[in-house]
């Protein structure tokens, strides 16, 4: 569905403030800021991800609820997924059949 | 009532059914949809019907992008995918949803180059990585990840990225409420609107819906106390005899959307004059596609696409559930032909699509009553 995972801004590149590093869970990954481009997050807020951007700042509580969320709709193993997915893992110079498999989870809302 | 015990405030979960039950006319039979494919997965994961009186018909509505994309564009895509020169990527969701010659999976194993994505710049990136070849992304969705694609095809331009381009499938979802109440047999109350889309429109361009059509309409959050408040929202409504758009979800849902995203849309993108959706036919201006200024990136004005169209099998009948004329269970293929493993309409591909929520929440749920072992028994991951 409309997976929106929430993550906690960790660090804003120097050279692209359109890229930050984001905690998920425990997880680090890249994160695009630039559909927040008017109202531009800091490091330490809270930000709500679809598909890898950044599309809503919330508060920590915010946060809090929408981790609860998708615990019970049984969707953070595939939230968790989804974050891990993000960058490639340097999967691009692999020849097809020797990618990881990844299940098919929803995403696009 | 099978969930109640997890959700996290059961004594407001029963507050707000007690008020449900006190707001509704007894006599009368509510018709709500829910729009957002987020929303009937978790109206069948926390079994809300159960908590509901039965006079309150939830319908599932069209916020299913893989349940709405007709079978002729996957093949459409795949077609273009065919080149060996080009590589194929889509969302996880997109995998497993067949066209005509099988899912993008199957192709796949095949020796077609087919790579998942969890973001649109990863398509990006591997475009970067392998200059020599050509990277399409098969972008779908509603107003959620339209914004995604619109910035990483600005991206594309301003670096010049020739081996670059996107099959655009977004579709916007105000125009398939439209369609859905200019249908002759579709009767609503009002409706549970969409969360995340409207983070990024806001809840202005639901106004309509009110001032129009005379139907409330209320933005909701995802968890079982935010739908039924949702609904209560609307029962309140109903009763007074009003019709106004309200917004349950403010902690999320801001009422003027995401501008920001707005504009990369209207930079990159304009709307199709006609678009098909399966189960609900031609919608007009339902659909983006990409504007000329990014034609070089748009892949259907880069490639000969053969346009291929679909009729979905006759027996199927996807597009009368879609419209709620049908609960998934009276399709005749509903569970023998058609299942979550083996689907045959897109509505039980996706864990959004109504027949897979049904399928996996309360069909296998009877199945393991009467001792079909052999279907309880099956992953209820779809």
């Amino acid at each position: 569905m409309c997976l929106a995972i929430p993550g906690k801004i960790v660090e804003i590149s120097d050279t692209d403030r359109n890229s930050a590093s984001v905690d998920v869970l425990g997880v680090r990954r890249r994160v695009d800021l630039g559909l927040l481009e008017d109202d531009k997050p800091v490091t330490g807020d809270w930000v709500l991800i679809h598909v890898g951007f950044a599309m809503s700042k919330i508060s920590e509580q915010d946060a809090i609820d929408q981790m609860r969320t998708l615990a019970m709709l049984g969707e953070t193993e595939a939230a968790l997924q989804e974050v891990q997915g993000y960058g490639l893992h340097d999967r691009d110079d692999k020849r097809p059949g020797e990618q990881p498999e990844a299940s098919a989870t929803s995403q696009a809302e | 009532m099978r969930f109640v015990d997890e959700f996290r405030e059961p004594e407001l979960i029963n507050k707000a059914a007690d008020e449900i039950r006190r707001l509704m006319d007894p006599a009368r039979h509510y018709r709500l949809m829910e729009v957002c494919g987020g929303h009937t997965h978790a109206i069948y994961r926390f079994g809300l019907k159960d908590v509901l009186p039965p006079n309150i018909e939830l319908i599932h509505g069209p916020g299913c992008p893989v349940c709405v994309l007709p079978m002729g564009r996957i093949d459409d895509g795949l077609s273009m995918a065919a080149d060996p020169d080009v590589i194929f990527t889509a969302f996880g969701d997109m995998m497993r949803v067949p066209g005509t010659q099988g899912s993008p999976l199957e192709h796949k194993a095949r020796g077609m180059d087919v790579r998942i994505v969890y973001s649109p710049s990863d398509a990006l990136k591997i475009a970067k990585a392998n200059p020599a070849r050509h990277v399409m992304f098969f972008a779908i969705g509603f107003e959620t990840t339209a914004p995604s694609t619109a910035l990483i095809l600005m991206r594309a331009k301003a670096q010049g990225l020739k081996n670059f381009s996107v099959f655009c499938n977004h579709v916007t979802i105000i125009p398939a409420i439209r369609a859905i109440l200019d249908s002759p047999d579709m009767r609503l109350d009002g409706f549970v609107g969409p969360g995340h889309v409207s983070t990024v429109i806001g809840c202005r361009p639901y106004e309509w819906i009110a001032t129009n059509q005379s139907k409330p309409i209320v933005v909701s959050g995802f968890e079982p106390l935010d739908i039924l408040q949702s609904i209560l929202m609307l029962l309140q409504q109903l009763r007074k005899g009003e019709a106004r758009v309200e917004n349950q979800y403010k902690r999320v849902v801001p009422w003027e959307g995401n501008r920001a995203a707005l504009k990369a849309m209207a930079e990159v993108f304009q709307l199709r004059p006609y678009f098909e959706w399966r189960g609900l036919g031609f919608i007009s201006q339902s659909a983006l596609r990409i504007r000329d200024e990014y034609a070089e990136w748009d892949a259907e004005q880069r490639f000969r696409i053969p346009g291929i169209r679909v009729t979905d099998p006759k027996a199927a009948q996807c597009g009368e559930v879609l419209k709620g004329v049908l609960k998934p269970a009276q399709c005749k293929l509903f569970g023998n032909e058609c299942t979550p493993e083996h689907p045959i309409g897109a509505l039980m591909v996706s864990s959004e699509g109504s027949c897979a929520a049904f399928y996996n929440y309360e069909h296998r749920k009877t199945a393991a009553l009467v001792g079909l072992s052999s279907v309880a028994n099956l992953s209820s991951s779809a």
